[in-house]
């Protein structure tokens, strides 16, 4: 077999195992440091022995067993080194996971682990593309944008907190189950909008790597529990934001605004798996929630062939919904974007000036009305407002595109 | 699994009845359900005594070992399986007397 086929055998095993093998070996041996380790180790294995010995037949098996040998090395020199390890063991759970769907996976405990209430949310994040994705230490350092070092101490705090304060391996009860899952949620959503809208003088406006991971995770959560809304609903979100990235920076590096895009560069296989997710979501009859909302605007959007099609009636009736459910200052700041057009854009000024008190320090709000006053013909203020808009946007797109915008004012 | 379970106070001012009378209730639910082992409330900084014996002899320092616009209060210690199961108990415990809690593991 050649080097190729060797190296995308272990890339391909890596994805479709890695969560899997950590999570078996988690519930194993109660212990996510001793697991993320021997499975860090298997694949090291692999990539040494493969090319020699061929790709097993069934990789995960082989991932698996291998990996159970290495923790019970470990454990072995450590309890030699250290009777009392034992007693450090996670709690877990031995009855089966509630029924969420078709499938059970150990997968999950291992995801609402990471993702617990007790653990900051960047350490949630950390934990999370390290421990389900997969991802080495330097590409989550990478990520956040912290030293490596830093990083480190991060993750290993974390797995000594799940450890000392015993933070549960395993599914959330039925009844904490909802909010436990939306915080699961919200740390992909996280995850994938720090990809989306990187911050940061020197950061690429838009990293793939981070989005590309927060797509895949909510993949393996779908999967996971097909039949929760707001995962379908975040996933369609995500898919239908993504499928619009290459098109939302120009060559030059600078943000393209969803009017202004090349609609013939959107992903149109992306676009078509987000809407059937949103025509599943409203035929299931079943009153829809904050991501299942966003992704209904986000499927309007992606509807129209040309923006002149958009049906912003329909935007403004979905933003309605979404401000009954969550009536912050930024829902109804988009809200009113879509106002302006159906209803001019001095309607919508009034009603982003009342927004003011609680968005002054917001860059979308200041862009906003710098945009609908340059559309009212009021240039000074216009002016003005983008540059507070400037001063406060962190990602370099943006803020090269109000930049242009302002600069183009009479 | 015994958690402390530390209650932070933020105004200076000792429980009111109502107060009380809440923590009672919940205690007694602790006490019934299995997870009680020790609670109880403490005068104000103003009362503390500081000493350290770590030299020659002791020296003895009137208040509290730090100044800050938080105290501890009162405390619980409580017996739970895992940190869910303290959290929510806790969360209780936080309504019952209407102050910030925070919990934490012994070793």
């Amino acid at each position: 077999m050649n080097v190729i086929d060797v190296e995308e055998a272990v890339t391909r095993a890596h994805r479709a195992e890695w969560a899997r093998v950590v999570a078996a070996l988690t519930r194993r041996f109660g212990d996510l440091d001793v697991a993320e380790e021997a499975a860090a180790e298997a694949f090291a294995t692999a990539v040494e022995r493969w090319p020699s010995d061929g790709v097993p037949p069934n990789p995960g098996a082989w991932l698996t067993v291998t990996a159970n040998r290495k923790a019970i090395d470990r454990i072995r020199r450590d309890s030699k080194r250290d009777d009392k390890h034992k007693e450090a063991r996670m709690v877990l759970d031995d009855d089966p996971p509630e029924p969420l769907g078709a499938i059970e996976d150990e997968r999950l405990r291992l995801i609402f682990t990471c993702c617990h209430p007790a653990l900051a949310m960047e350490t949630r994040m950390a934990l999370t593309l390290r421990m389900v994705g997969g991802l080495t230490m330097p590409e989550i350092a990478r990520a956040f944008l912290v030293q490596e070092s830093a990083m480190g101490q991060r993750i290993t705090r974390a797995k000594a907190k799940i450890k000392a304060a015993r933070i549960p391996y395993r599914v959330p009860s039925a009844e904490d189950l909802p909010a436990r899952v939306s915080g699961v949620l919200a740390v992909l959503f996280l995850l994938f909008n720090e990809g989306y809208l990187a911050t940061g003088p020197g950061t690429d406006p838009v990293r793939a790597d981070l989005t590309a991971e927060a797509i895949r995770l909510a993949r393996l959560i779908r999967a996971l529990m097909p039949d929760d809304g707001e995962v379908a609903g975040l996933l369609a979100l995500m898919l239908l934001t993504e499928a619009r990235r290459t098109a939302r920076v120009s060559a030059s590096g600078e943000l393209v605004v969803l009017g202004e895009q090349d609609r013939g560069a959107w992903d149109t296989a992306l676009i078509a798996e987000g809407h059937r997710l949103v025509r599943e979501r409203l035929a299931s009859g079943v009153a829809p929630g904050r991501y299942q909302i966003l992704a209904a605007i986000n499927a309007v959007h992606t509807f129209a062939r040309d923006v002149r099609d958009t049906d912003w009636s329909q935007v403004v009736a979905l933003y309605d919904q979404l401000i009954r459910i969550d009536p912050s200052p930024v829902v109804a700041l988009n809200r009113a974007i879509a106002v302006a057009e159906v209803d001019g854009p001095e309607v919508a000024l009034a009603i982003v000036d009342r927004l003011g008190g609680r968005l002054a320090g917001y860059h979308a709000y200041h862009a906003t009305r710098a945009d609908l006053l340059r559309r009212t013909g009021r240039s000074d203020q216009s002016r003005a407002a983008y540059d507070r808009a400037v001063e406060l946007a962190g990602n370099t797109a943006e803020v090269a595109y109000l930049i242009r915008r302002r600069d183009q004012l009479g | 699994m015994q958690y402390l379970v530390s209650v932070v106070d933020d105004n200076a001012g000792l429980a009111t009845p109502e107060e009380m009378a809440a923590i009672d209730v919940f205690n007694e639910r602790l006490q019934a359900e299995g997870h009680w082992v020790f609670a109880g409330g403490l005068g104000g900084p103003d009362t503390a005594t500081v000493i350290d014996n770590r030299g020659a002899e002791a020296v003895v320092t009137d208040g509290p070992f730090v100044e800050s616009k938080e105290h501890l209060a009162g405390f619980w210690i409580m017996e739970a399986p895992d940190l869910d199961v303290a959290l929510k108990l806790a969360a209780e415990g936080s309504k019952a007397c209407n102050r910030k809690v925070e919990v934490r593991p012994f070793l």
